[in-house]
């Protein structure tokens, strides 16, 4: 016990004494600098600070920074830091254009700093964000007050933000010991994902660091804490983030299959082809966007994605109208064979879009619809999946209404309830299934319209989800919307849901156990018409 | 649906007359005219041309038993290729494990795996150092994911197309499986690069040669065992499901039972197909069991005609005799030509070329004879 009191005591006088030798070592030093500065003061005319700068002493400013001697070197910082303004970036600039290498080298993290600075001003949000952003990680303590005062003035919620926690990531990463507790709490109270890693090495460092561990004690605990805090918090929002990926996933599914879902309620035909009814509507965003390209104003080009919802709707309708005219029609009754001659379908329509349009093509996604809302710390929503969520939202709606508020929707349903029975009634059977069909079609294209938004335009576009969608008619079972929707969103978020833990093959092999033994309690699906059923 | 079951039996008899026919032309024709004649003379037929053969008739293996669950039973799979998989992998891994330090990085492991850096021979693939446990394994092991899955499948009745959507699943699923490089399987490249077996190079003519037959002979012992099961009473029933399974089930029996049966059967025959395309092809691939070549498979049953056997094989045999000609000369046609066969098919003539053959034949006979009886024309409808 005494012997390590005493210890205890001889640390502290060990301290004492480093701190002592320090003290001293730094005023010797700042004497010698100041002396140094005075003996090297006339070199740089004072008018650098006072009056606008020559190209002349910007020059000798960076030959001062790639000076060896540090004193000499950081007053030339100071200097540039201080005054310089975007005119003096560019005299930065021409300053270094025939210099050495070592000035260029000492100059660039100097002209990095003073960028981003004058970046903290800027009138863009996100400018100001990834100005802030860099400063966090440039370990200059110098830009901790800048920080602080942008944020104090920011408006954005965000960009202030990333400001705090740039300031503070600062502080703990560079900063004085006392200061870096109060750094590490507002991390944590942040939940800053950036401050993480630092936060981790710092509590490394000071725990395997024997000298200074006593002075970091408050800032390690303070560290501990806030890992703790951010870490539940990164949990947190990783969950949110798999539901907000698998709805995303879902309302695609849906879209794709609620046509898929009607077509086979109605006339017991699963269409082949519905994969490349949506290739069909993603080049036909395609060919739209290039049409805006090439005849109109450019200001009118993020227009086009509005124009071409429809126009995919329109395409792929037709395109369905004409399958069911040609092929579909002269099979009724034989549900297998359909199947075939639709997969011959969709084969020649893959190799035709191949053979036309090539194997890859791209769709520029309209300006309103990139970037994201950041919901929470570390919650980062694309406007384009939102969009799409929104877009299926809006054909569920759609779809209810013409099923169950119009006369076609009643016809259709009578249909599907009992074909011969809705025909001895005068119901026009073979139109009602073309038209349904054409619909059906049309909301394929509208789903290839979206995806567009998310992926490639290339031939075999539809073959990556068609399956997926055949599993959510399966499930979902026949004539209810209901079903559609409720499978849809369980494939799309288990889907979800299950790559991260299984990777993304082995949760779709899991999915399909799942469905053949869900398959096996309710052969028909979730929600099965109810009836007396003979075949 | 009547009509048809009443002229059954002589259709037989005129399949048995073209089987012979034909057996005699592959199995003895066709390797005498690869051993005998000289290089040039215009009668050889090449190595090229036999190994070509080879393969298809392996398939014709497979379509007999897609044949006699889609053709006679009415069930649609769209996931044969994974049985034929199944079977071409078992295979495949014993020829992997048989070329031992012969292989490109000198190793006794596969040269996938020391690629991968897979240190010691996974243990599933232990039991394939035996050549009867490969053979045994490429029909039995898929039998037994055929007994599993259908007994799930036809339990809960799932038919027609949901079953097709459902074994179309599966394909993919296996495809996606197959492709991975974690499960040993050789990943997105498959299994190749053999070098013998059972001591014999598979680079020599002769062991070809000798492969080719056993083909021919396994075909013909595949046709027998469908033709008996089709003659059986439990062939009756099979038709019968087809045409009604509801009245089946009133009759007292167990449609599940049937087609359970027919199910695990054709999954066995594509695992032999399987078996024997491999050392014929000196590769296996995922990209040949996936969901697309599960579908040509049916193609090709439907193209020479379901129904009748004869016609499985004569579909299998035509369609990638077609492919190998037309993506030699013509490789962009190719999709447009198989979509269009998809659609045709089914459209024009859903009874196939044979079908087809029938139809034209009768057609002429009644022409030139006046009417005759049919069965007569169609025992003459025979090619």
């Amino acid at each position: 016990m005494q012997g390590r009191e005493l210890t205890g005591v001889k640390d502290r006088l060990g301290i004492g004494a480093i701190a002592g030798v320090a003290a001293l070592a730094l005023f010797v030093w700042g004497e010698f600098a100041r002396a140094v500065e005075a003996s090297a003061a006339p070199v740089l005319s004072v008018p650098s600070i006072a009056g606008p700068l020559a190209l002349a002493d910007v020059k000798a400013l960076t030959e001062r920074l790639a000076s060896d001697d540090p004193a000499v070197h950081d007053q030339a910082f100071r200097i540039i830091i201080q005054t310089g303004d975007a005119r003096f970036l560019v005299l930065l600039d021409e300053a270094v254009v025939d210099a050495d290498r070592a000035t260029r080298v000492a100059v660039k993290p100097v002209k990095d700093l003073l960028k981003n600075k004058l970046k903290l001003a800027s009138e863009t949000d996100d400018v100001r964000r990834s100005a802030a952003a860099d400063l966090g990680t440039s370990r200059q303590l110098s830009a901790v007050p800048w920080l602080e005062r942008a944020a104090a003035n920011e408006p954005n919620r965000w960009v202030r933000y990333a400001m705090e926690e740039s300031a503070a990531l600062l502080q703990l990463t560079v900063g004085e010991t006392v200061l870096k507790a109060r750094a590490a709490t507002i991390l944590g109270e942040l939940q800053s994902q950036n401050g993480l890693p630092a936060l981790k090495e710092f509590v490394q460092q000071a725990a395997s660091d024997p000298v200074s561990r006593e002075a970091n004690q408050p800032a390690l605990r303070a560290a501990q804490g806030a890992i703790e805090q951010i870490e539940l918090w990164s949990t947190w929002a990783n969950v949110f983030e798999t539901v907000f990926r698998g709805i995303s996933l879902s309302s695609i599914l849906l879209i794709m299959s609620v046509g898929l879902a009607i077509v086979f309620g109605l006339m017991g035909v699963i269409n082949m082809a519905h994969g490349e009814l949506m290739m069909v509507g993603a080049y036909a965003t395609f060919v739209t966007q290039e049409l805006f390209k090439a005849f109109l104003p450019p200001h009118l080009f993020d227009a086009y994605f509005l124009v071409a919802l429809p126009v995919s709707f329109l395409v792929a309708g037709i395109c369905g109208l004409i399958l069911e005219a040609t092929v579909i029609r002269f099979l009724y009754g034989r549900p297998l064979e359909t199947m075939l001659a639709t997969w011959g379908v969709s084969l020649v329509l893959i190799q035709s879009a191949r053979v036309y349009f090539g194997d890859l093509t791209a769709v520029t996604a309209p300006a309103w619809l990139s970037g994201g809302a950041q919901v929470m710390v570390g919650v980062y929503l694309p406007y384009n999946r939102l969009f799409i969520i929104g877009l299926s939202v809006l054909c569920v709606t759609g779809i209810y209404v013409l099923l169950f508020r119009s006369n076609l929707g009643l016809r259709v349903r009578a249909v599907t309830q009992n074909r011969n029975m809705s025909a001895c009634l005068g119901i026009p059977t073979r139109k009602v299934d073309a038209y349904t069909f054409a619909f059906g079609s049309g909301l394929a294209g509208l789903a290839g319209c979206a995806l567009t938004l998310v992926g490639n335009v290339e031939p075999g576009l539809g073959q990556n989800y068609i399956v997926d969608s055949f599993m959510v008619v399966v499930t979902g079972g026949v004539g209810k919307l209901a079903g559609t929707i409720v499978a849809a969103l369980g494939i799309g978020s288990l889907n979800k849901f299950l790559e991260p833990s299984f990777g993304a093959v082995y949760g779709k092999v899991f999915i399909l156990v799942l469905v053949i033994l869900f398959l096996q309690r309710r052969p028909s699906g979730l929600y099965a018409l109810k009836g007396r059923q003979v075949d | 649906m009547i009509a048809e079951a009443a002229d059954e039996k002589p259709r037989d008899g005129g399949e048995g007359l073209t089987f012979w026919f034909l057996g005699l032309v592959l199995l003895i024709i066709l390797p005498a005219l690869n051993v005998l004649p000289s290089d040039d003379s215009w009668l050889h037929v090449s190595d090229f041309t036999l190994n070509r053969f080879g393969k298809f008739l392996a398939f014709a293996i497979l379509a007999l038993g897609l044949d006699l669950i889609w053709g006679y039973t009415g069930i649609l799979s769209l996931g044969h290729g994974v049985f034929f998989g199944i079977g071409a992998y078992c295979i495949g891994m014993h020829l992997m494990l048989t070329i031992g330090t012969e292989s490109v990085y000198g190793n006794d492991l596969p040269d996938f795996m020391v690629w991968n850096q897979v240190k010691e021979l996974p243990l599933f693939w232990k039991p394939f150092y035996s050549f009867w446990v490969a053979v045994l394994g490429a029909i039995l092991v898929p039998v037994f994911c055929a007994l599993i899955f259908g007994f799930l499948a036809f339990r809960s009745r799932i038919k027609g197309v949901y079953f097709a959507i459902i074994t179309q699943a599966v394909a993919l699923s296996a495809w996606l499986v197959f492709n991975r490089n974690e499960t040993n399987l050789g990943g997105t490249n498959g299994l190749t690069d053999f070098k013998q077996i059972l001591g014999f190079r598979l680079s020599e003519s002769g062991t070809q040669r000798a492969l080719y037959v056993i083909t021919v002979l396994a075909l013909g012992g595949a046709y027998f065992l469908c033709r008996w099961i089709i003659q059986s009473r439990a062939g009756k029933v099979l038709v019968a499901i087809r045409d009604s399974e509801q009245r089946v089930f009133f009759s007292g029996y167990s449609p599940a039972t049937y087609k359970l049966f027919v199910f695990v059967v054709s999954a066995g025959l594509a695992g032999l197909a399987g078996m024997l395309y491999v050392p014929q092809v000196g590769i296996i691939t995922p990209g040949q069991i996936g969901v697309l070549p599960s579908l040509e498979m049916v193609i090709w049953v439907a193209v020479g005609g379901r129904g009748t056997l004869i016609g499985a094989i004569i579909g299998a045999v035509g369609v990638n005799f077609g492919r190998s000609i037309l993506t030699n000369y013509f490789p962009e046609l190719w999709p447009f030509f198989l979509g269009g066969l998809f659609i045709a098919v089914v459209l024009i003539f859903p009874d196939g070329l044979v079908g087809l053959m029938r139809r034209l034949t009768i057609g002429s006979v009644r022409k030139t004879l006046g009417l005759e009886k049919p069965s007569a024309a169609s025992e003459g409808a025979q090619p």
